[in-house]
């Protein structure tokens, strides 16, 4: 079993999270080409390393960030989206 | 090839043939470098040498031959796809895979035994109406059966009569079938090596060279090679390899999970699948079980296994024929695969001029193998791109023209 470690609710098995995908960021709507639309919404992040992606505890509705190698599957942390706010 | 099989079975000894010669030492420049030798680097090798007379051609391995993905898959092999295009395109590798035994004169253990795909309530019945009718107009065989044909098809299915999962009936096609994986990539490779291809095993890719919009070179753990022209076709790591010159592929890899149960003897003679229940069967000519295929939920570069996605396997494969509860799995893996936004391969030409991406082929490829490697190598050859291939080009998504395939490939292959 996987464990990963909600920042709300603690270390639950990974069977009571949604995988919601990596982080994208959304381009200016009044500025993007038709180019950067498209990268927007069909490339994702897949880098062989770190990525950051969202995730969703089922149980309790509550969407939140985790930083995990997506070679060796290992999460560095998991973290709550204001966080995210503030690194901007 | 059957008079060549049988002037064998006469023989009184039986040398061992070396197909594939030891590999040798790399030379400074080759015509063509083949970036992956899975079943579709291969396949294109013997196209570009048998249809094109391009020998100077190096396949570059980083493991041993056909070990990732070409290995891995259960062999599902069908042209039932949704879009007009997706099935002129599969249609044309089923058929190549009817002469493929002939053409390397090597026994791929091509096996058309039809394919059925169960509907268990009535929206299913709806898409499987559109997908046989345009399958009927494309020229392949797909029909709509009721539970009475499913029955008769499949003996011994649990149709679960008033249940949740009630067998309502099916997607027929008759053109299904599988073939011996190995033995593909084998023939390939075999057929290729004896017109002077070079197959480099345990020699990984390690950077590509660009300039001026071209890829000049390709720098590996046993030395740098100028090449004429790159084919990336890599299997899992394809969008990595689009790194390395340069290029962002629309690609997510997810590790894609199978397994096998106990040799019994032969019952089960279609291809079953259950899109409701994300589980395949097909029981190769040994009498194993294979039981495909569940991705894993999250983006990961691992072949690993997990016990809940076999969980999950096993129990639609009991659901399906319950006796099955009583074999014993004997062997379980998990290849990874680069899916693509529309389940769809990204084929043909890239930002540079001289290389071509054979990429994209996710859960879906195997049935592929002969078609791509045959379109691949005339783009090789020609520098044009053939109308069959032109639908998957990597400028599909920049200009919204996806060829969506999520409906057919749902069950996982
Ligand atoms: C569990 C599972 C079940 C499947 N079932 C089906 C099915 O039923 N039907 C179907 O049609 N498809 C199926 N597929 C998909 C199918 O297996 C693949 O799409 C197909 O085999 C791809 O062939 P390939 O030759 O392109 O890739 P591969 O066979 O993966 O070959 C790519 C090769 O590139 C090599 N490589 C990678 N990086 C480098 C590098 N840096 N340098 C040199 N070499 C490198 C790898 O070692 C590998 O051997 C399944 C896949 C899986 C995982």
């Amino acid at each position: 079993m996987k464990i990963l470690r909600c920042p709300m609710n603690g270390p639950r098995n990974i069977q009571e999270f949604q995988y919601l995908g990596p982080v994208r960021h959304a381009p200016d709507p009044e500025a993007a080409s038709d180019a950067e639309w498209a990268a927007y919404i069909f490339h994702a992040e897949n880098r062989p390393g770190v990525i950051t992606e969202w995730w969703r505890h089922t149980a309790s509705n509550y969407v939140f960030l985790a930083e995990r190698n997506i070679v060796t599957n290992t999460v560095v942390r998991t973290f709550d989206a204001w966080e995210m706010e503030q690194m901007r | 090839m059957p008079l060549s099989l049988l002037k064998y079975g006469l023989r009184r000894t039986y040398p061992v043939t070396g197909d594939i010669a030891a590999t040798p030492d790399l030379k400074p420049h080759y015509d063509v470098g083949i970036i992956g030798g899975g079943g579709h680097g291969l396949a294109c090798a013997h196209y570009l040498s048998s249809r094109h007379g391009i020998g100077s051609v190096a396949v570059l391995e980083k493991g041993y031959l056909a070990g990732g993905n070409t290995a891995r898959n259960t062999t599902t092999i069908r042209s039932n796809y949704i879009t007009p295009q997706s099935i002129a395109f599969y249609k044309e590798g089923v058929e190549l895979y009817g002469e493929m035994a002939q053409e390397l004169d090597f026994n791929v253990m091509f096996s058309q035994r039809g394919q059925l795909t169960l509907a268990h309530n009535d929206s299913t019945m709806r898409s499987f109406h559109l997908r046989a009718e345009t399958g009927k107009f494309a020229g392949i065989r797909a029909e709509v059966v009721d539970a009475g044909d499913v029955r008769r098809l499949c003996p011994g299915l649990n149709m679960d009569e008033g249940g949740s999962l009630e067998i309502v009936g099916g997607l027929w096609h008759a053109d299904g079938g599988t073939a011996r994986h190995d033995a593909v990539a084998w023939g390939y490779a075999a057929q290729a090596a004896r017109r002077g291809v070079e197959i480099h095993q345990r020699t990984e890719v390690l950077a590509i060279e660009t300039a001026g919009g071209k890829a000049t070179a390709v720098v590996t753990n046993r030395g740098r090679i100028a090449c004429g022209q790159v084919l990336i076709a890599c299997g899992g790591m394809n969008y990595d390899m689009g790194l390395k010159a340069g290029i962002e592929i629309p690609i997510r890899c997810y590790p894609l999970q199978a397994m096998v149960t106990q040799p019994v003897k032969p019952w089960l003679h279609t291809l079953v699948s259950s899109v409701s229940l994300h589980t395949y069967l097909v029981q190769s000519s040994r009498g194993e079980v294979v039981i495909g295929g569940g991705s894993d939920p999250y983006q990961l570069y691992a072949t690993r296994s997990t016990l809940d996605m076999k969980e999950q396997l096993a129990a639609g494969a009991v659901h399906l024929f319950p006796f099955i509860g009583n074999l014993k799995i004997l062997r379980q893996w998990a290849g990874i695969t680069d899916m693509t936004p529309d389940y769809s391969p990204i084929m043909g030409a890239s930002p540079l001029s001289n290389l071509w991406l054979d990429c994209g082929w996710g859960t879906w490829g195997f049935k592929a193998t002969p078609v791509a490697g045959k379109r691949l190598a005339e783009c090789i050859a020609t520098g044009r791109v053939p109308d069959i291939i032109k639908p998957f080009a990597l400028d599909r998504f920049a200009s919204f023209s996806l060829v969506n395939e999520m409906g057919a490939t749902a069950a996982s292959h």
